[in-house]
């Protein structure tokens, strides 16, 4: 039987940045149709393979052939035209663009010539040498389309089968719903015949990624070839055919995922065993450290009251615009809030800027790290140094060095894989929020606001930020912890509120915190059996 | 919908202005009076048309003054030297396409911030200028060349019906053609309009040849008003298209603007020096007014942006 050639061979690809190999003889093999999940620890090599296959990067050594014959990816631009579309991990999305302008930003309808009406993943069949790179204004003088642009869109939402506006601007659109403007647009333009997605979950609630993986199961029933970047190891099994795993810039295995088990996985991964998932050390519950009082903010948080104690974690349930990313940056100070208290060590405090909430100790961080959380172009040490600038200051002026004296130990002590004196954006994600949790274990702080502490970080890494958690509690800290993956809230957390529309749902011990009962309630479902916290602050209150 | 609003608000300060003036002095809303305004505004707005492409798509042109004395000494000259009105006037045109794409072409393929880059050619185009004429202004024109500028359409000025068509022209250009979507596009996020497989580079290039381009536009109508060239020409003219273009509410982040803002923070300006003339304030107070206004107007939109 003569096979089909593979839709994608790279082969023996080779890349070194000064001073790190970071891709070393690796291959990936893609048939059309497949669905072949991308694997390996932070730092692996997943990232640059893509961006190697993306064209963003050039490779230094190896071969890719795309349909059995032998290609040059020079730019994002060769890449599209070769058929291969990735979906970025950090949405790139033009926010002030429209979702039907952003859909065919790269191929946007113009009068002249007629436009591919013909639904898209469909034309995989068709030899993608005779798509011809149009002029850099689109055919003719690049008058623009409007009319085909709006059918185009629609005919396409509708085949994706994706409820969108055409018309709606993206910047007010939500995370979810920009998820799929991103997959929409990378099969707008006909002929993907390779779709790469980097960790497309990491923001999304149970429905919507089913909803996703539905999509991607109709996509690779069409003949497209998936490649998913996930750290999320029930995906794996999920939707998955075939893995490959990448460590330390080299090829593990490439195999069908029903030759693997999770353990086996996990081994492959990070080449050590993890036993435990959640290596949870309860610290004894000190005194009181932060307590929220009736805490509202108009449309986004109604009535919200809790405490978190000296070595508890608090946990923050709820689906993606229940109020958890609000809540944690009106308690940090980052926005003000219209009514309601804060009491820190039993005084009322008033947050104006974050900046106060950091001198009376509390630290946030925030959801979005390459927005929010760092000084991109700033090196490893200057972004850890960056809240404590006055103490490190004599005068207005920082002592050379002094910077990093502050960021060495504590990068060190967050194994940090990259030098001080790097720029965090050469950083993978595990690395890069490592460094924004560092940033806050130089000072005094006691009260910690993390947001997503693991998105998009690999296992290694997740662990890592466990055990630093429980350290933290053991010196006394108190942790409020917003999470989206329920194993993590339920596994790492003392207690777990569930928040719902902006109030507190329910609440729950660290025994009674199942992963069922986290999820029935953060979907709004009313709980049957009241835990012992919420009836103690009924008594309470 | 945004836009639009922004835009309302901009033409109510400029209607509000004019209710102003018309209360203070009875010379301010007269036709002719009116009329002049406009025709004065003609060159600063025509400049501004460049620099708000510019600024959508994230950049800054800080040449432009001295493109438009380059443009006019190489026009004059060319009329001096007796070649036909149409060959001077695509002599001028490409002399300002040329300095633009220069620009364009240094920022996106040399990787060098648009400040540096125009600042720079801010000083090259004016010592070439100066070079170019040694100095010395070039004058006297054939009336065909001056009607540019004293020819009236009906009661309407020559500079007043080309600023028309320029506007009519970018306007189509900015919001029908996919050109006009990549400056908004890479100006609201440059990555993500490159990595859509969009040829940045060239269309960042582009918007400073479209910048050169109208600063071209506006040399010919300044030489053909003054009946002569200078080499001095255009000074502080980049000052005064970035304040019609920010008072018009694009941003300076990029991303958003539209030209009919422009138009009418150019027309707030024009209307404002008039205005401060007839009520006869002294020069050096002017100054303070209008450098007032013009952070007035971008506090005030930053405020309401903040509110919504």
């Amino acid at each position: 039987m003569t096979r089909a050639a593979p839709a994608l061979e790279m082969r023996g690809i080779r890349k070194t940045f000064p001073g790190v190999v970071a891709l070393d003889d690796v291959d990936l093999t893609l048939e059309a149709g497949d669905v072949h999940m991308l694997l390996g620890e932070n730092g692996a090599g997943k990232s640059t393979l893509m961006k190697i296959l993306s064209g963003a990067c050039r490779r230094d050594g190896g071969s890719i052939a795309v349909g059995g014959e032998a290609v040059e990816i020079a730019s994002p631009r060769d890449a599209l035209a070769l058929g291969i579309r990735v979906i970025y991990q950090e949405l790139s999305l033009v926010p002030q663009l429209s979702v039907a302008e952003n859909m065919f930003l790269g191929a946007l309808p113009t009068y002249g010539r007629r436009v591919q009406t013909d639904p898209p993943c469909t034309r995989h069949r068709r030899p993608f040498t005779r798509y011809r790179r149009p002029g850099p204004f689109g055919p003719g003088f690049g008058i623009l389309n409007r009319r085909a642009l709006r059918e185009q869109t629609a005919r396409l939402l509708v085949d994706l089968g994706l409820e969108l506006d055409p018309a709606a601007p993206v910047a007010r659109l939500g995370l979810a719903q920009r998820q799929m403007v991103e997959i929409a647009k990378a099969l707008s333009t006909g002929h993907a015949r390779i779709l790469v997605m980097d960790e497309p979950t990491s923001s999304l609630t149970a429905p919507e990624v089913s909803q996703l993986f539905d999509l991607i199961d109709r996509l690779a029933s069409r003949g497209v070839a998936i490649v998913y970047i996930t750290h999320r190891l029930d995906e794996v099994f999920r939707i998955g055919r075939r893995i490959t795993v990448l460590r330390d810039g080299r090829h593990v295995t490439t195999r069908p995922v029903g030759d693997v088990t999770v353990a086996e996985l996990v081994q492959l991964m990070a080449n050590r065993n993890l036993t435990e998932h959640f290596p949870k050390v309860p610290a004894p519950r000190g005194a009181e450290l932060l307590r929220v009082e009736h805490l509202s903010s108009a449309g986004r948080l109604f009535d919200v009251s809790f405490s978190l104690h000296a070595g508890e974690v608090v946990g923050v349930a709820g689906l993606v615009g229940a109020g958890r990313t609000e809540l944690a940056r009106a308690v940090s100070g980052a926005d003000r809030f219209e009514d309601g208290r804060l009491i820190l060590d039993g005084g009322e405090v008033r947050f104006r800027q974050p900046a106060d909430a950091i001198a009376r100790g509390v630290g946030l961080l925030p959801e979005d790290r390459k927005s929010d959380g760092l000084v991109a172009c700033l090196t490893v040490a200057r972004n850890i140094a960056l809240p404590h600038g006055r103490r490190l200051a004599r005068f207005g002026v920082v002592p050379p060095g002094a910077e990093a004296k502050l960021a060495e130990p504590i990068a060190d002590d967050l194994r940090v894989k990259a030098a001080p004196a790097q720029p965090v954006r050469l950083l993978s994600g595990g690395n890069q929020q490592k460094v924004v949790l560092g940033k806050w274990l130089a000072g005094d702080v006691r009260v910690f606001v993390f947001d997503e502490p693991t998105r998009g970080v690999d296992v290694g890494s997740k662990v890592e930020i466990y055990n630093l958690m429980n350290r933290l509690t053991a010196r006394g800290a108190g942790i409020l912890m917003i999470s989206s993956e329920l194993p993590e809230l339920v596994g790492m957390s003392d207690r777990v509120i569930v928040m719902h529309r902006g109030r507190i749902h329910a609440e729950f011990d660290r025994g009674a915190a199942t992963e069922e009962r986290v999820l029935a309630a953060a979907l709004g479902l009313p709980h049957p059996v009241p835990s012992e916290a919420a009836e103690r602050r009924r008594v309470e209150g | 919908m945004k836009q639009i609003g922004r835009q309302f608000g901009t033409l109510v300060g400029l209607l509000a202005l004019c209710a102003v003036l018309w209360a203070l002095t009875p010379y301010f809303l007269t036709v002719s009076n009116l009329l002049n305004v406009v025709e004065q505004t003609s060159i600063n707005a025509i400049v501004a048309v460049g620099m708000t492409f510019v600024i959508v798509s994230g950049g800054i042109d800080l040449s432009v003054g001295s493109i438009v004395a380059l443009s006019g000494v190489v026009l004059g000259t060319a009329l001096q030297s007796a070649h036909a009105l149409p060959v001077s006037l695509l002599l001028a045109f490409a002399t300002g396409v040329a300095c633009g794409l220069t620009n364009g072409a240094l920022i996106s393929w040399g990787g060098l911030p648009p400040f540096i880059v125009t600042l720079g050619t801010m000083s090259i185009a004016r010592g070439a200028a100066l070079l170019y004429t040694e100095g010395r202004p070039v004058s006297g024109f054939g009336p065909e060349f001056r009607s540019l500028a004293t020819g009236r359409i009906g009661f309407v000025p020559a500079p007043v019906i080309l600023m028309a068509a320029v506007y009519l022209a970018a306007n189509f250009v900015l919001t029908h053609t996919t050109f006009g979507r990549y400056v908004y596009a890479i100006g609201g996020n440059e990555e993500a309009t490159r990595l859509s497989g969009v040829a940045v580079r060239f269309h960042k290039t582009m918007m400073y040849g479209v910048s050169g381009l109208t600063s071209a536009v506006a040399a010919v109508i300044l030489t053909a008003r003054l009946n002569s060239a200078q080499p001095i020409a255009g000074i502080m003219y980049e000052l005064d298209a970035i304040a019609a273009t920010v008072i018009g509410g694009t941003s300076l982040m990029g991303g958003e603007g539209t030209l009919g803002g422009t138009l009418v923070g150019a027309l707030i300006m024009g209307v404002l020096r008039n205005g401060l003339n007839l009520l006869g304030v002294s020069s050096f107070l002017q100054q303070i007014v209008i450098g007032g206004v013009i952070v007035v107007a971008v506090l005030l939109d930053t405020v309401l942006k903040r509110k919504r």
